[in-house]
């Protein structure tokens, strides 16, 4: 039994303008997918769709949410709300925007514990100082009392994370937790997700447009093209030989060291052409209700 | 982390000094104006009319500033000129950031129809020309000190929500936001502790603007004979007499022309100082 079950999930903008077509994805427990795409692809709006933070101009149209079994849909706003924030958290893209300025971070973690489990507050500290220690943050009781620009962007996504864990989630969706990062950084951080992620068992969706990063976390992953998904397999079997065209060329396209030249080979023309036709051929169908 | 970055505080610098030495003067002579002024403000003594201030011919000691054309004593004034000007800097102010900023929090986080309507009511309320209005709130309502707060709130506080409905809208697209309400927030509680906190050094420096704006409103208003009844003194009262008289008594305008000049930029200057202070980046 899957612990995130998006089944059939449409998003359009309000004008009409699909940005998620029929997507379908499971996560079980303990499962680290990865959501792959290039930009735009909606691989960050399926998190937000689960989070229910979708941008104000995009509509959730057709489709499912369960999580837990639950239909998300279903419920009202409020309790929504409160699913949500117990099951599961978000680490985000850019963690200079993710915490508040203005306020010291302890209380932007301790706050979790408290609005979504309803712990005491000194409870929640002690807890804080631990998952700190946890994502190996020196003399974390200074770092409690700091506000954020007065860290370094790794120590601010560290705290990031270890706010996402904070609460126990069953689902952690990370959105490109990497990117904003430099290299060197990025392989610790990705190594401490994973770290995290295994001792608690929490089922994890990793969007990224890295295929390097996704053969070093991921079990499984969902390629998306145009919203739309192109292939789902897992990543053993994904890096040994990809099924659809479009999946190749993005493999095809990724940097790797040993030959710096050759690797770097953009998607070719024709592949998009047919993966756009694959995608109106879609729309067509699912226009027509003789959608598979 | 703190230690490094921690010592190079910044000093909070000579215009916050002299801005606060003003204010912190201008409030003390306003608090205490009946126990230091010379004179009675509205005692006429026409014998001394437009006796000249200290530093020139023909000064009389005891009327230090000098006295206007009905032997009024200037410096007496201008003191209880000070009493009405803070209070229309601070009650109006006050009044109008709370309003306008409240507003403009909303219409910038809730967004959709009540920011429509809210914004569209800002745009109709900035096509009126704000004095006239004003004189046409204060021909209404009447003449006095109420009037007067009420008139300034009422031109002012789309000033407030203009800008604060920007910034919330900025501070709304931030990611802090979105992971508040991941982890619960209700829409309400997100506005206050990730939304407010960031939006308040602008609110602080436009509360500073908006009270030296306050001070030139109602000198505007008394400049125009619609402010306080004309027995109390009003710096904008002060000036409109001066000008009668400008030739011959140059410093019944000047003074308190210069009271007015130096308070509004001490305002000013002061948001500046504190907007610095409560940004956390800049702290």
């Amino acid at each position: 039994m899957s612990f995130l079950s998006i089944q059939d999930l449409t998003v359009q903008l309000k004008n009409g303008m699909p940005l998620l077509r029929h997507v379908s994805l499971d996560v079980a427990p303990g499962e680290v997918r990865a959501l792959v795409g290039e930009s735009g692809a909606g691989k960050s709006m399926i998190g937000k769709a689960v989070l229910g933070i979708l941008p104000k101009a995009a509509r959730l149209t057709g489709g499912k949410i369960l999580l837990d079994g639950e239909d998300l849909q279903t419920l009202s706003q409020k309790a929504r709300r409160q699913r949500i924030g117990a099951r599961a958290a978000l680490i985000p893209q850019d963690p200079l925007t993710a915490l508040n300025p203005s306020r010291r971070v302890g209380p932007q973690i301790t706050d979790r514990l408290v609005d979504i489990l309803g712990w005491k507050r000194p409870d929640a500290e002690k807890r804080a100082l631990e998952l700190l220690e946890e994502v190996h943050i020196q003399s974390p009781d200074r770092v409690m009392k700091a506000y954020p620009h007065e860290l370094s962007g790794g120590m601010r996504q560290r705290i990031l994370i270890a706010s996402a864990f904070a609460a126990e989630p069953k689902l952690i969706i990370a959105d490109e937790p990497t990117t904003a990062l430099d290299v060197t950084v990025q392989k610790q951080i990705l190594k401490l997700i994973r770290e995290m992620q295994q001792r608690h068992g929490t089922a994890l969706l990793f969007v990224t447009h890295d295929l390097g990063v996704v053969s070093k976390i991921a079990q499984s992953l969902t390629v998306l093209y145009a919203g739309k998904v192109i292939e789902e397999t897992t990543v053993k079997d994904f890096f040994a030989a990809p099924s659809h065209a479009y999946s190749k060329a993005l493999l095809a396209a990724t940097p790797k060291y040993t030959d710096p030249q050759g690797s770097l080979t953009p998607v070719p023309e024709s592949v998009i052409t047919a993966v756009e036709a694959e995608v109106a051929a879609f729309d067509e169908q699912a226009r027509a209700g003789t959608r598979p | 982390m703190r230690d490094a970055r921690g010592n190079i505080r910044r000093l909070p610098g000579i215009r916050l000094w002299l801005s606060g030495g003003w204010l912190t003067f201008l409030v003390l002579a306003a608090i205490f104006a009946p126990l230091i002024s010379p004179h009675d403000p509205l005692a006429q003594d026409l014998f001394a009319g437009r006796l000249p201030p200290f530093f020139e011919q023909g000064a009389d000691p005891a009327y230090l500033l000098g006295t206007d054309s009905l032997g009024r004593d200037v410096l007496s004034r201008m003191l209880y000129g000070a009493r009405l000007a803070l209070i229309v800097a601070l009650v109006a102010g006050t009044l109008t950031c709370l309003i306008g900023a409240s507003l403009g929090l909303i219409a910038g986080y809730y967004r959709g129809w009540v920011d429509l309507v809210i914004s569209r009511f800002i745009d109709i309320w900035m096509a009126f020309p704000p004095v006239l209005f004003a004189i046409l709130l204060i021909a209404v309502l009447g003449t006095g000190l109420m009037s007067v707060i009420i008139a300034i709130v009422v031109i002012d506080w789309t000033r407030f929500a203009r800008v604060v409905r920007a910034e919330a809208m900025g501070q709304g697209a931030m990611d802090y936001v979105a992971s508040a309400q991941v982890a619960g927030r209700t829409r309400f509680g997100t506005a206050l502790t990730e939304i407010l906190p960031n939006v308040l050094p602008t609110i602080v420096a436009l509360l500073t603007l908006e009270m030296g704006i306050a001070v030139i409103v109602e000198a505007i208003l008394s400049f125009v004979n619609l402010s306080i009844s004309t027995d109390q003194p009003t710096w904008g009262g002060m000036i409109a007499e001066g000008r009668t008289s400008i030739y011959q008594a140059w410093w019944v305008l000047v003074f308190p022309l210069f009271a007015l000049f130096l308070t509004v930029l001490s305002f000013s200057q002061l948001g500046e100082g504190l907007k610095d202070h409560f940004d956390p980046v800049l702290r």
